[in-house]
């Protein structure tokens, strides 16, 4: 009994020193260097591997990051500018500083406003559907429906509203990756400047049919009437194929635009309530709110 | 033992509802609407413009590169606008819209040539007019003729091979065609020989054809140059590659081309277009289609001018019928559903599918069994259950080393699956992010 005890125990213990031996000169001769900066780099970003930066993984933008010289086109847009300065002094290479972005959705065509033209009955992913055809709606430009966006956010921030079965972006969990501007076949999603409070002013549409087709597609489609086009002080506004564009660079979130807009598919969030548009009902008074977005 | 590809295929039934119908003639529109982009490659580029008046046959948008295609006005009017249309794609793709001239006589004079059997032309002049007279391969693919026609040197050819398959149910354009216009193809099929210096011809015909067989060794009796191959009736064996293999044992490489084997493949029905180009200077400006379904009145072939909406076409058969689900443009197998019935026929029109609600639902997708069936039947040799899977998965270069970009998209796995999972929509669309991936390498 003992000795069979005592067998596994020597066989356990030499075999254990013998593989440690082998691995202790393996380990030593085949030692590879590498630069303790990656791994102090490595720590500090934010270790979401979302790609966002364009490298494969947080590993492979560190190793980026210390072989670059120049690392000014260089971004964690997940960090942002605190972990890109923590990044600058650890490397004593200059950042520039980006102004946050957050990734807003160009569609409003809810199943309200929107009205289906034919039924789709294959696996729910856009980009097969988008490959089949232009959708359950008469807008090819528009939200198809099926969440490719939302599967795609690692961070949770995204979810497809049931009522109107549009995805809507949580604004607080939002990184800014970029991964669903990359999922979406429409290209809906834009990054977006996180301006103060995180008010943003957009043009909620994509559509660049004539005005009337447009309009029968969805009741609340850009018809490229340019009145705001000719309101905006700043010229921040574009005209391309039917389609008003409000560029961030130039707009200074005025609001002048949303009022003129005849199908409400300009969107402006978390501004403070304007003037309460009274609408005169039947019986009584109905009050309806101007402000259209709810991802607050 | 009648012959056939080896490998899978299926046996769906068959539903020829329209195979003893002769082909009418469907009544000129009063509008058409010719899409650019009705061939594979790089679309048209339009050469007429708004209130331009155009004659029958004229060319209204050129070629634009080798692997592209001339088309001509179908009808004699005025072009009323360059519009958007949605096409069978389900996208709006530019369209010409021509206004037929209802006082035009040579719009509604009968295309009727009698047999013309002599071919003066020389080859080189053979591929020219092919090319210029925009034909395309009317089995459904519309890759440009003549593209398989200027073989380089170092290609050996030795066989044609005509494609009377149709393996499509339901459709039956090419049936009728072949049984109504046999000794124009024959002659066609000589015009091909002659441009390709080919010595040898074999036109495949199915077994549910009899009749079509029937005639083409009647009038092939004494020729010893074209024979006609009767085959086991299997799906899909219209396609290309599966095509050479049942009649000539010969192996197409993947990623290759039946040219790479010697031979040339080619349809009746792009056959028949040739014949009409070269022995009667018409361009491709009508087709055959088959507009048939379970519930339709009357389903019928008829010839179609390109460009006329296929809700006239409905309207000829009596009209949509009640608890109509879905139409689709082609054969059930291949074919695409279609957005609306604005949608105009095109040079790759070959059938026009109405279904009715109880057959045109999918199932509900459920897990996969690992029962092999989609294995079974691949006439490619694939394995569908995995390539759907790496595609789900995104792994496009896994699926890439598993050859998904040989896949034919014959349908032939999401047919046969039980558990009703959409394995043909993975797989297309991780072929298409294969393809690119692998262009993008090169």
């Amino acid at each position: 009994m003992t000795d069979s005890i005592l067998n596994s125990v020597f066989l356990l213990t030499s075999l254990g020193g013998v593989t440690g031996m082998v691995l202790f000169i393996v380990s030593k001769k085949f030692y590879v260097y590498e630069d303790p900066l990656i791994a102090e780099i490595e720590d500090v970003l934010p270790a979401a591997n979302c790609a966002g930066c364009g490298s494969p993984g947080c590993k492979a933008f560190a190793e980026k990051l210390v072989a670059t010289e120049d690392i000014s086109g260089l971004f964690c847009p997940v960090g942002g500018n605190e972990v890109m300065k923590t990044v600058s002094e650890i490397l004593g290479k200059e950042v520039v500083e980006q102004d946050p972005t957050v990734a807003v959705v160009r569609c409003q065509g809810g199943c309200d406003v929107r009205p289906k033209t034919t039924e789709y009955q294959g696996p729910k992913s856009c980009a097969i559907s988008a490959m089949i055809y232009s959708g359950e709606t008469d807008c090819q430009y528009g939200c198809l429906g099926d969440g490719d966006c939302v599967a795609v956010c690692k961070f949770d921030a995204m979810y497809m509203d049931e009522a109107t079965g549009l995805p809507v972006v949580i604004t607080d969990k939002c990184t800014s990756c970029g991964m669903c501007v990359d999922a979406c076949p429409r290209d809906i999603i834009e990054m977006r400047p996180k301006h103060k409070r995180d008010l943003k002013i957009f043009v909620g549409c994509l559509n660049e049919d004539k005005g009337g087709i447009a309009k029968k597609a969805c009741a609340v489609a850009c018809i490229g009437c340019s009145k705001c086009f000719d309101v905006c002080p700043k010229e921040a506004i574009t005209m391309v194929n039917n389609l008003a564009y409000i560029d961030p660079e130039y707009c200074t979130l005025c609001r002048k635009c949303v009022p003129v807009c005849p199908t409400e598919s300009i969107i402006e969030t978390n501004f403070p309530k304007k003037k309460v548009k009274k609408v005169e009902v039947d019986k009584g008074i109905e009050v309806k709110s101007v402000n259209l977005m709810n991802d607050a | 033992m009648l012959k056939t590809f080896p490998k899978g295929g299926i046996h769906p039934p068959e539903n020829k509802l329209t195979s003893s119908n002769s082909i009418k003639r469907m009544p000129v529109p009063k509008v058409v609407y010719v899409p650019i982009a009705q061939h594979i490659g790089i679309p048209s580029e339009i050469v007429v413009d708004r209130k331009d008046k155009v004659e029958l046959g004229q060319v209204i948008a050129k070629s634009g590169g080798f692997v592209s295609s001339n088309i001509h006005s179908p009808v004699a009017g005025t072009v009323t606008k360059l519009d958007m249309i949605v096409d069978s794609s389900g996208y709006k793709k530019q369209c010409i819209v021509i206004r037929t001239d209802v006082k035009n006589e040579t719009n509604f004079e009968e295309i009727d040539y009698p047999l013309k059997k002599e071919i003066t032309l020389e080859p080189q002049e053979i591929v020219r007019r092919i090319s210029d007279y925009g034909i395309v391969g009317l089995g459904g693919a519309t890759f440009p003729s003549h593209v398989k026609l200027n073989v380089k040197e170092d290609k050996k050819l030795d066989c044609l091979l005509v494609n009377g398959v149709e393996c499509e149910p339901y459709l039956t354009a090419d049936h009728r065609l072949m049984l109504e216009k046999a000794e124009e193809i024959l002659v066609g099929i000589r015009i091909l020989m002659k441009a390709l210096h080919l010595h040898r011809a074999v036109i495949g015909i199915e077994n549910n054809k009899r009749d079509a067989i029937e005639v083409f060794k009647k009038l092939t009796a004494d020729e010893k140059e074209i024979q006609v191959a009767a085959l086991r009736v299997k799906y899909p064996q219209g396609s290309e590659k599966q095509l050479v293999k049942a009649i000539l044992k010969r192996e197409v490489p993947k990623n290759g081309l039946p040219l790479d084997v010697g031979v040339v493949v080619h349809n009746v029905g792009t056959i028949f277009a040739i014949y009409q180009a070269i022995q009667h200077q018409q361009p491709l400006i009508e087709r055959v289609v088959t507009v048939t379904g379970k519930q339709l009145k009357e389903p019928s072939n008829f010839w179609v001018k390109i460009g006329t909406p296929i809700k006239d076409l409905v309207e000829e058969v009596g009209g949509l019928p009640e608890g109509t689900r879905k139409i689709v443009n082609g054969g059930p197998m291949m074919g695409k559903a279609i957005k609306n019935t604005d949608v105009p026929v095109t040079k790759g029109t070959s059938g026009i599918l109405v279904i009715h609600e109880d057959e045109a639902s999918r199932g509900e997708p459920k897990a996969c069994i690992r029962c092999g069936d989609c294995v079974d039947v691949c006439p490619m040799g694939l394995e569908p259950h995995l390539l759907m899977n790496l595609s789900e998965k995104g792994l496009y270069e896994k699926a890439a080393q598993e050859d998904i970009l040989t896949c034919i998209e014959c349908g032939s796995c999401s047919y046969v699956c039980p558990s009703h999972r959409p394995l043909l929509d993975y797989i297309r669309f991780g072929k298409s992010i294969a393809k690119k991936m692998v262009t993008s390498k090169n």
